[in-house]
């Protein structure tokens, strides 16, 4: 099958074959074939594109996605010329924005829906005036003339929008139940401690459309009759930080916060609090903890922080994303949001892509969306076209899903069935050359780090976890380890006091579930598959392949490479540390990791 | 700065904020906008932006504007700068290093011509 | 980061001033004790003395919550601080190698900080950079997509 660089796509519905389309693909292909491009473009017929409207006729070209529009037989020529031979799009033709093609023809990497997004890199962040021209704090304007907090509560809880912050409670709910406690004060937090290594979408809403968090807030405490609020941001945010104690500023200044809100005699305030480098504080309770200049321990709950939440004071937390939500639900419609999405996950979600993907950043799509599309269509697919091993979802909490889960659609529930968590809506991915044992490993030295050490469970589960797992990428596993590793997982699952401890074991538990074979290899057959874990690797060099230019040897940090010039090399297996700095640098990539 | 009393205030205020983003876009002007968010910056965006307004400045280049924003879209690509040429759409680039900028400077902000090597999707 | 040492007096005019400007609630502790660790390095006996005193809190109080968090320090720190990202994004993106480079080039292992009191090479928890990983800050300066090459040539350019 030969391989075209370019497609022309022609559409060949009545109207366009009314105005002459098959006269054009004809005169298309003619010329096509004077210029020699013939093995290289390839022609095909469509459905309708762009505007019937138009006398002339419409046409795609791939994979530049250019939309040229009115075309009559005589631009034919200059149009082939232009386009597939000197490269340049043909401006005169063009269509006026890539933003109508998306939604016409569904190209792929946009099958993104911006809702929280939508303000992002299109406005100044540290300018209020810029998000108020785009409709900002008019669901505020709204909601304090025209609703009253009980329709708010209902229209939120019709929208269907749960906690972002993964627990995916009904956020309508949660407003409702504050405002039905008792209490002379009631407070509303912001949970802007994004922890979740990988996880970076409360940032970029936080730096690039602080307002929307700000107008969220407002609402929610009208709604609930919470009177003063708290965002409660990470400190190894500063940027973000500085951004919002900047808009809150802003808003002050504009009446949007203060006393007597634009005239409704509603009074609201906020105020930033930054972490101090806590992963633990991004839990509720200990993140008021905090907030009252404690140690950030989780305790127990009931009561919820709803009765009894900041100084004993009925609070609401809900995360960055969740609030920023609110403003356009509350302009467009629980209806218009509850269109969007999957089962019982409505909207949209940002997932933040990292790790061995082509395509790394954040994205918005409505829930439901396929795993598979993310990785693949709106991520570019692995880098290096490696290929794909696993993806971790939702944090350090969350389950390591293989290929065979590929087609799940990404909601709430479907993720936990499958051993994982939809969490902060990171997304690691990792490609073949990733050792699972090793990649279980480093997740639970991170949550053993940052395990808080006040249950039992947690604090010296993962710590017995850890070590097994750390010898069995040593070398060293036992018979029985991996029965112990799943006896301990479900200990520290079922026991643990937060969802820190309880989630702790779902890497460890995923990974034994998936990737058996690994766990395997490592403790019986003393070998990592992946080639990852050091003691269990070993760096030769190729007879037949090493031609003896010592670049090798005069780079290794340990002097453990020795022979003459000219002659086959020889690493010395108990100087070598594994750095990988011969295999990196050898030419003729003599050296193999056995 | 006004002190908004009512949802009338408030809609006054977005009227005004169009009017003058309106202004801006015909104003004849060149925009080049720099992605200067925390990960653009870890991508080198403060060495880019230097470039580019080195370059303007040496060259004594007037009537184009130089804006700053947060983090656009993916980051593989940063730094990204995007283009508007007065009347013209969006052009975004990635992975934008000083040299890049000042190729982009030369051949589009300059000659009209987008500079498709370095020219990614928006 | 690059701070110098601060003498008795003065630690102890900061803690004062501090107090004056936050206030003496118990919640202006953990404001408090960031600003003391910015403005010192790190947080002293003495400065937990003299806040115990000020906002009347036990040391004890304050000692555990500076030794909780991660960002709050009650050893001394170097003259330029590494905090390098620990977290699964970057190590996957081919962090763990830059590590490695780290290690070698400073001769210091994780948390130390080394004899000339010139570095101080710590990890951290994700910066949310994860989409030019792998990631690492020296004092204000963050550096990303850094590969092992390049980290002679970064840590050359500080005193």
């Amino acid at each position: 099958m030969a391989y075209f660089r370019s497609h022309v796509l022609v559409s060949v519905d009545p109207v366009c074959v009314e105005k002459g389309a098959y006269d054009l693909i004809d005169t298309l292909q003619d010329e096509i074939v004077k210029q020699g491009l013939v093995d290289e473009v390839q022609v095909l017929e469509t459905s309708r594109i762009g505007n019937p409207e138009t006398e002339g006729i419409d046409l795609m070209v791939y994979p530049e996605a250019v939309h040229y529009t009115n075309l009559s037989l005589d631009d034919v020529p200059f149009l082939v010329e232009e386009h597939f031979l000197k490269g340049r799009v043909a401006e005169q033709y063009i269509r006026e924005t890539k933003k109508f093609l998306d939604e016409e023809l569904n190209a792929p990497r946009t099958k993104e829906v911006r809702i929280i997004l939508k303000n992002i890199g299109e406005i100044d962040p540290l300018n209020i005036e810029d998000y108020i021209a785009r409709d900002g704090y008019m669901a505020l304007g709204k909601v304090l003339t025209e609703m009253t907090p009980e329709e708010i509560i209902q229209e939120v809880l019709d929208s269907g929008l749960r906690g972002r912050g993964g627990a995916g409670f009904p956020t309508g709910l949660k407003w409702r139940f504050i405002r039905n406690a008792n209490g002379d004060q009631k407070f509303m937090i912001c949970n802007a401690d994004e922890g979740d290594p990988g996880a970076f979408a409360n940032r970029r809403v936080l730096e690039g459309d602080p307002h929307s968090v700000i107008e969220g807030m407002i609402i929610g405490a009208y709604a609930s009759g919470a009177s003063q609020g708290y965002i409660y941001c990470r400190a190894e945010y500063p940027i973000a930080v500085r951004t919002m104690k900047i808009a809150i500023e802003q808003a002050r200044n504009f009446g949007l916060l203060g006393d007597d809100i634009l005239g409704s005699g509603f009074s609201f305030d906020l105020e930033v609090r930054m972490g101090a480098g806590a992963f633990v504080c991004g839990e509720e309770t200990a993140l008021m903890a905090s907030i009252e200049g404690q140690r950030g321990e989780p305790r127990p709950r009931p009561p919820f922080p709803a009765q009894k939440g900041l100084w004993e004071k009925p609070s609401n937390i809900n995360n960055v994303e969740t609030y920023a939500n609110v403003p356009q639900i509350i302009l467009n419609g629980a209806e218009w949001f509850a269109s969007l999405g999957y089962k019982k996950s409505t909207g949209t979600k940002t997932f933040s892509m990292a790790g061995d993907v082509k395509n790394t950043g954040l994205i918005e799509v409505p829930f439901g969306i396929t795993l598979r599309e993310i990785i693949y269509d709106v991520g570019g697919g692995i880098k290096e076209d490696k290929k794909f091993k696993a993806v971790q979802t939702g944090g350090p909490m969350g389950g390591c899903l293989p290929e065979s889960l590929l087609d799940l659609h990404m909601d709430y529930e479907a993720l936990a069935e499958a051993g994982s968590i939809l969490g902060s809506g990171g997304l690691v991915v990792m490609d073949e050359d990733t050792c699972m044992v090793d990649i279980a490993r480093f997740f639970m030295d991170f949550t053993q780090d940052e395990s808080c050490g006040k249950c039992t469970p947690c604090r010296v589960g993962t710590r017995r976890i850890l070590e097994i797992l750390t010898r069995i990428c040593e070398g060293k596993g036992k018979p029985g380890d991996i029965d112990t590793l799943r006896y301990l997982c479900d200990e520290i699952n079922e026991n643990s006091l937060c969802g820190l401890g309880k989630g702790a074991p779902n890497p460890v538990k995923s990974t034994l579930e998936h990737f058996l074979d690994e766990y395997e290899a490592h403790i019986y057959e003393k070998r990592c598959p992946a080639k990852v874990c050091k003691s269990l690797i070993r760096f030769e060099i190729i007879d037949g392949l090493c031609t003896g230019c010592t670049l090798c040897a005069r780079n290794c940090p340990v002097d453990a490479i020795s022979g003459e010039r000219r002659q086959t090399h020889v690493i010395d297996p108990d100087i070598c540390i594994k750095c990988g700095i011969c295999e990196q640098l050898c030419p003729y990539d003599a050296i193999e990791i056995k | 700065m006004p002190v908004i009393k009512s949802l009338e205030d408030l809609k006054r205020i977005r009227e005004e904020a169009l009017k003058k983003q309106a202004l801006k876009s015909t104003s004849g002007k060149t925009e080049i906008i720099v992605g200067m968010g925390t990960v653009g910056i870890a991508a080198g965006a403060r060495e880019t932006l230097k470039a580019i307004l080195d370059f303007i400045d040496h060259n004594n280049l007037e009537d184009i504007i130089i804006r700053q924003t947060g983090n656009i879209g993916i980051d593989s690509f940063e730094p990204i700068v995007q283009v508007i040429l007065p009347g013209e759409e969006k052009v975004s680039y990635g992975r934008v290093n000083p040299e890049m900028a000042h190729r982009i400077i030369k051949e589009h902000v300059l000659g009209g011509e987008i500079v498709k090597d370095y020219q990614i999707q928006d | 980061m690059a701070t110098e040492v601060k003498e008795g007096q003065d630690i102890r005019k900061i803690v004062r001033t501090l107090v004056q400007n936050h206030g003496d609630e118990k919640a202006e502790l953990i404001p408090i004790l960031q600003e003391i660790n910015r403005e010192m390095g790190y947080i002293s006996d003495e400065a937990i003395k003299e806040l115990g005193e000020r906002m009347n809190l036990p040391s004890s109080h304050i000692y555990s919550v500076a030794t909780f968090y991660r960002m709050l320090s009650t050893e001394p720190r170097g003259r330029h601080v590494i905090q390098f990202c620990e977290s699964a994004p970057c190590h996957v993106a081919g962090g763990r190698l830059v590590w490695q480079r780290l290690l070698r080039e400073l001769g210091l292992e994780k948390g130390e900080t080394r004899q000339d009191n010139k570095w101080t090479l710590l990890t951290t928890s994700c910066l949310g950079l994860c989409g030019v990983g792998p990631v690492m800050i020296i004092d204000n300066d963050i550096y990303g997509n850094v590969t092992p090459e390049q980290v002679p040539g970064i840590l050359s350019n500080y005193e």
